[in-house]
């Protein structure tokens, strides 16, 4: 028997459709009938009929047909289906023969011809005879045929072919040879369709028909069998519903048949080929879960369906095939659109295929262990006269024998011994790796890394056991990393130690390293005892001998392996082998940790690298090196076994080298740091450590910066996390799991001796040259060197305050905007110990606000580290925030000359402008000048002297000047007349005499310019007397162009009598004045109101007296003679009215106007005293 | 040796050991997986094939990563934590079950087991969840570590099939 007994027949597997021949069509020499059989063949689209065509000559043969029985009754059946019944109805047994024959309908010949045609007829039924296999005629014909009816001799010869050919009249067609072949052919597929549709439901009957004949005793079979060939015609004639239906029945009944050890191969045979073709037509009708269920149902049914044990394995064999069978169906379906899901997928099916060929390799292991000696049976017993078996699933030397007793046990025993033998031959591996790549390639689609991990492993094993050692290898560390990432120490220990024995027999010495080492690890489940076996092997690979062999290895693998690793020791070659342990977990862990994570430059960098080793015996290693971002350090960083000439260094590096199991080994390194390397990171880049020797063999581990594996940093978080006390350790002993990796430190500069101290006087004044005095004194113990102070506005700030900020080391000179806003590098000299120095520093601010200024020191040291001299640069910075403030405020006002608010002003009228400077800065400050530069439009009425020189203003004083100014009148301008600037010079009271003035300018508001038609202006004393002349004279000006009439009264007085023009009107040329002249005469003394001038313009009826009130006064004060005062005093003293008196004497000092003043005081102190001599009295 | 027979040894012998021994024992192997998908637990049946169950609650992750993650937009207090059967395999049903704090508990049972219903694996899971919170509230554990708790051994022992 094949390998591929298993499989299941061609047959079986295709899609059946109706089997049409075709005849008389001589395909290789006629071109037209090559033509017409292209067309029938060629390109058939799945839009065609299915029908499967074959051309035969006129006269084959078909299969005879059997003669039909007549009764039952003494038939037995020897078996379920014969083989060669599916091919018969698929290839040979036709549903319709077409005969092809060339004949035109006015061919002249026609008698002839006819005759000839009905011959062939003739002999094609004779050659089926029996069969109800239908036969058509096709004429091809030169002539497109006219349409039907028309053509009547066509219709009369049409009748008489039929009539001479036995024919009814639809089994007779025309092919004429046109330009439309192909679509005449589908026309005549589709005709020929029916045709065999109605073959194949009278054969359906014709089976059904004998089913009444049958009983249940003796036909159990043949009820499988009609039901089965039912099933099938259905699938010919293309009824799959009925299929399905029929061959689910026909299921039933192969479970119902009786089974025994001797047909359960039969019975299981027809049950997975009936179950493949309903699982394959639920799967077209779209009923998935139909076919799963179906199939479950049958794997449950035929599950224990063992059958002979000697022959076990043949049960699983057939397992297998029912699931990869499945399986196939299933990817099938999914090609065609199905939707496969994560649990529910053709894996699954392949997988269990799989499973049960392991299973299979097992069985026939134990079970076909013959001795060599056993030989073939003679003559062989599987070996069948026609080469083939009659019936599905029998066994060959006892075909078609029902009974369940063996007639002939020696002939069985022969039989059995014979499959053993040829099962012996098959290549297990080989199946079981197909079907498992085949489940492989399933899970990656469905979302299963772990099933597929799981599966690659089974292959890899697989790989292993078939002796492919390079393959198992490359699939197995393929998938170790995805169990070692995910912590699955059990698995992955499976799977290192298959690999081990891989890398073993193929004498792969890296790998064989790799593996050893991590099953030595703490992520191995190994027992101790294989583990020392490990390790002693491990230690022989690197003294450059043999390994042990690993234990279950094939000898004769094993033969082949030890002449490897003889022939790796005598190659002479690259020793030294180089594993990056990042990526798995070995058996020696390693952590770095810098002892500080900063160290000072003047201070040696130290660490310690923490070694731990996880093997059972201890270890010893020939090297460690430390490898630093900046490789300059690695040189000071390295162990290494002392030479053999050095013996007495050897004995004290002898512990340090050897790592005992579970004992944590600190050792210490120290190195001094580049001054270079000053803010910079100092990182351990990788760490080495080198197992065995050069001379041997090395094997050199790489741990990546500061330590750590693949296991060690989930290790970490959960020591992290623990809470778990540690049981105290002897001195200089520590816990694995509290070190923490550290592998990087900086290098800051030396911790500076020096003091710098600020001096100055906060807030800043906008603009001045603010003093900033830096101390620096030295507290070395050495000279210092190369002292550099960087002073200034600190970076990173507005970038505003950079462009108002400006410093220099100059204070008589004001700086402008080409000075730095810092300055850097100042050099200052060298300073002995304990020495100070002073330098002044000069800002200057623009704007208000604070601001952040540094101020660095930097210096040059030398000292010494560890007996190296280094020069350190150490540095000191302070930093202080200083608040510019405005020093002081100018207030500025218009007023009139009567000392009024003015909101506006009048053109050639002048009035007073007002400057108000008040102090805010808490330092006195001198104004040493001030000045008023006026715009071109204004012109001054007196001079412009200043009145505030060298004036000292302590904190809120305020210094005030007023301006006599006037305005020519220039039309309506917009926004107000410019009036000018106001300077102010000043500096701090405080600052040196070299201290450069500043200047302040002050815009002026500008101010609204109003023309008045006309201007009253009067000219009168200071004050009055009672009862003395008081001349005034009022100034009327025409300010127009036009003349004006003016109404003038004087409106009396109680307070004075008055002479002068008490009403009149007059005209006023443009540009001239008009005087006025009253001689006024006092009557009481005080403020008094004086008689009021009235002016009426006629033209300007808006000129009212409101406004004329601004210019001209309008009372006036009034003394008293000076004899009347002091008569009256002493009649006041006489009357006691005190407190009148004490009124009148505070009334009387508001009069201060002139030097009377004084005079009047004398009397007023004379006036108290005897007012207090007169309450003693 | 057969294929099979093995299966139905085992399950053979739990049913004569089940009258004597209480409540029924039902699953093979029971594990319990840590959030980062590492074993924190794991025990099978100890007569058979130890590494094949390792495979198997190995193997079943990739359906709960993928149940997890469809869950993953539900809301929280509405999440079943029952997560169902996970996947059949020809001997074997593997059940599933996962914590708020994405801890996984896996139980595999023998396919032939037909006694067990849904309804008993949903309280056999809530029993050993309750068991995994005593572990929890242990002072002394820490959170990650493979669990070595006698009572939690008890528990699972009492719902794992007894091999005489």
């Amino acid at each position: 028997m094949s390998p591929t007994q298993w499989d299941f027949p061609v047959e079986l597997c295709c899609r059946p459709m109706a089997f049409v021949t075709l005849t008389g069509l001589d395909v290789v020499y006629n071109a037209v009938h090559r033509a017409v059989w292209d067309a029938f063949c060629a390109n058939r689209r799945a839009d065609r009929v299915p029908i499967s065509f074959k051309v035969l000559p006129g006269d084959h043969e078909y299969p005879k047909c059997r003669p039909k029985r007549t009764s039952y009754e003494w038939y037995i059946p020897k078996g379920i289906l014969k083989t060669g019944w599916m091919n018969k109805h698929l290839n040979l047994v036709p549903a319709l023969v077409v005969v092809f024959y060339e004949l035109d309908w006015d061919e002249p010949q026609w008698k002839e011809k006819q005759s000839e045609c009905a011959t062939r007829v003739e002999i094609v039924r004779q050659s089926l005879q029996g069969r109800n296999t239908k036969v058509a005629v096709v004429l091809i014909q030169k002539k497109t045929p006219l349409p039907p009816g028309e053509d009547v001799i066509a219709s009369e010869r049409a009748a008489a072919l039929c009539n001479a050919c036995e024919l009814s009249g639809k089994s007779l067609f025309v092919l004429p040879h046109t330009d439309h072949l192909v679509g005449y052919i589908i026309r005549l597929e589709n005709a020929f369709y029916e045709h065999a549709q109605t073959y194949y439901y009278t054969e359906i009957r014709r089976v059904k028909s004998h089913k009444e004949f049958l009983n249940k005793t003796t036909h159990q079979l043949l009820f499988v069998r009609h039901q089965f060939k039912i099933a099938f015609f259905s699938e010919l004639k293309q009824d799959t519903q009925n299929a399905l239906k029929n061959y689910r029945t026909a299921y039933n009944l192969v479970h119902e048949l009786r089974a025994h050890e001797t047909n359960i191969l039969e019975i299981k045979t027809m049950a997975g080929f009936i179950n493949y073709k309903i699982c394959r037509l639920c799967f077209q009708h779209n009923t998935p879960l139909d076919a799963i269920a179906q199939f479950r149902k049958h794997i449950d049914l035929c599950k224990k369906k063992i059958g002979s044990a000697e022959l076990s394995f043949e049960h699983d064999a057939w397992m297998s095939k029912q699931f990869q069978a499945f399986g196939d169906l299933f990817d099938e379906a999914i090609k065609l659109g199905l939707t496969a899901i994560q649990t529910q997928n053709p894996g699954f099916y392949y997988q269990q295929a799989a499973y049960y060929a392991q299973e299979r390799k097992q069985l026939a292991k134990t079970l076909c262990n013959h001795e060599a000696s056993v030989m073939y049976p003679n003559p062989d017993p599987l070996e069948t006269q026609t080469g083939v078996l009659d019936f599905y699933g029998q066994r060959s030397w006892r075909q078609g024998i029902l009974s369940f007793d063996l007639s002939d046990p020696e002939k069985e025993k022969v039989g059995i011994l014979a499959i053993q033998l040829k099962e012996r031959n098959v290549v297990h591996s080989e199946i079981i790796i197909t079907l498992l790549s085949n489940a492989v390639a399933q899970f990656k689609k469905y979302k299963c890394p772990r099933m597929k991990s799981h599966l690659m492993v089974q292959m890899g094993e697989e790989y292993y056991y078939a002796k492919d050692y390079t393959k198992a290898l490359k699939l197995l560390d393929y998938v170790m990393c995805d169990y070692r990432s995910e912590g699955w120490w059990t698995l992955l220990t499976s799977i290192l130690t298959t690999a081990l024995k891989c890398s073993y027999l193929m004498a792969q010495l890296k790998d064989y390293i790799t593996y050893s080492l991590e099953l030595l690890g703490r992520a191995s489940t190994l027992k101790d005892d294989q583990k020392s076996r490990i390790e002693k092997n491990l230690i022989n690979v690197l003294m450059n001998e043999s390994p042990d062999p690993e234990p279950d290895c094939d000898i004769l693998a094993v033969k082949t392996a030890q002449k490897l690793w003889a022939d790796r020791i005598s190659l002479a070659g690259s020793n030294i082998f180089t594993i990056g342990v990042q990526d798995f977990v070995p058996f020696v862990q390693c952590k770095a940790k810098f002892h500080a994570p900063s160290f000072h430059v003047d201070v040696p960098v130290q660490f310690d690298i923490y070694l731990k080793a996880d093997c059972p015996h201890p270890i010893r290693f020939s090297k460690l090196c430390v490898s630093f971002n900046n490789q300059e350090y690695n040189q000071f960083c390295v162990i290494e076994e002392a030479s053999k000439a050095n013996e007495v260094l050897e004995n004290l590096t002898q512990g340090k080298m050897c790592l005992v199991p579970g004992k944590t080994r600190k050792l210490l390194f120290k190195f001094v740091a580049k001054t270079e390397d000053v803010g910079k990171k100092i990182e351990i880049t990788s760490v080495d450590l080198a197992l065995g020797n050069e001379t041997g063999r090395c094997v050199v581990l790489n741990w990546q910066g500061g330590g750590g594996d693949a296991a060690s940093s989930q290790e970490a978080l959960q020591a992290a996390r623990s809470f778990k006390r540690r049981p105290k350790l002897p001195d200089n002993e520590v816990h694995w799991d509290s070190i923490i990796i550290q592998a990087s430190t900086m290098i800051i500069s030396r911790v500076p001796n020096i003091s710098v101290h600020l001096l100055h006087e906060p807030p800043a004044l906008t603009n001045e040259m603010y003093c900033l005095v830096v101390t620096v004194q030295s507290h070395e113990k050495t000279q210092i060197r190369d002292v550099k102070l960087t002073a200034g506005l600190k970076p990173g700030q507005d970038a505003n305050l950079t462009q108002k900020t400006h410093v220099t080391l100059h204070g008589t000179e004001l700086c402008d905007e080409s000075y730095p806003a810092l300055l850097t590098d100042i050099p200052i000299g060298d300073l002995h110990p304990g020495e100070q120095l002073e330098k002044m520093l000069y800002v200057r601010c623009g704007t208000v606000g604070s601001r952040m200024f540094l101020v660095y020191v930097s210096y040059l040291i030398n000292t010494t580290v560890e007996e190296k001299e280094i020069v350190c640069k150490c540095h000191k910075d302070e930093t202080v925030t200083i608040e510019t403030v405005f020093p002081f405020d100018v207030a500025v006002k218009f007023v009139s000359t009567k000392f009024e608010h003015l909101d506006r002003v009048y053109a050639d009228i002048p009035f007073l402008l007002m400057t108000d400077l008040l102090s805010a800065s808490p330092w006195a400050l001198t104004i040493v000048s001030s000045e008023l530069q006026l715009a071109p439009s204004m012109t001054t009425v007196d001079q412009l002297e200043s009145q505030v020189d060298n004036v000292i203003l302590q904190t809120g004083e305020s210094a005030s000047e007023c301006f006599c100014l006037q305005c020519p009148s220039l039309g309506n301008v917009e926004g107000g007349v410019a009036t000018g600037h106001y300077i102010i010079s000043w500096k701090r009271t405080s600052a040196m005499e070299n201290i450069p003035v500043i200047t302040t300018v002050i815009t002026l508001p500008h101010v609204i310019v109003e023309n008045i038609p006309l201007h009253v202006n009067a000219d009168l004393p200071s004050f009055g007397r009672v009862r003395e002349s008081l001349p005034v004279k009022y100034h009327l000006q025409n300010k127009t162009d036009l003349v004006q009439d003016v109404e003038i009264s004087v409106e009396p007085s109680d307070a004075f009598m008055f002479s002068g023009l008490k009403q009149i009107r007059l005209r006023i040329l443009p540009g001239t004045e008009q005087e006025m002249l009253y001689n006024f005469y006092p009557l009481m003394a005080g403020y008094q109101q004086l008689p009021s001038l009235n002016i009426n313009l006629l033209r300007f009826p808006n000129f009212t007296n409101q406004l004329l009130r601004r210019f001209i006064p309008t009372s006036i004060f009034v003394k008293v003679k000076l004899s009347n005062f002091l008569l009256f005093k002493f009649k006041v003293l006489k009357t006691n009215r005190l407190l009148f008196h004490v009124n009148f004497t505070e009334q009387y000092f508001e009069t201060n106007s002139d030097s009377f003043a004084f005079y009047y005081m004398y009397l007023a102190v004379l006036l108290f005293i005897s007012i207090v001599t007169f309450y003693r009295i | 040796m057969g294929r099979g027979l093995g299966g139905r040894v085992t399950s053979g012998g739990s049913r004569d050991a089940v009258p004597g021994a209480g409540p029924p024992k039902m699953a093979v192997c029971i594990a319990v997986i840590a959030k980062e998908n590492y074993p924190l637990y794991i025990r099978s049946t100890p007569t058979e094939n130890e590494l094949k169950f390792h495979y198997m609650v190995h193997t079943s992750l990739d359906v709960v990563d993928e149940k997890i993650s469809a869950m993953g937009k539900a809301l929280v207090d509405q999440r079943e934590l029952y997560l169902g059967l996970l996947y059949p395999t020809e001997d074997y049903k593997v059940y599933g079950y996962v914590t708020n704090s994405k801890v996984k508990f896996v139980m595999v049972v023998d396919s032939s087991n037909t006694a067990l219903r849904d309804n008993e694996i949903r309280s056999m899971f809530r029993k050993l969840h309750n068991s995994y919170t005593d572990v929890m509230c242990n002072p002394f554990y820490n959170p990650g570590d493979r669990i070595q708790s006698r009572a939690f051994d008890n528990m699972v022992t009492s719902m794992m099939i007894q091999v005489c």
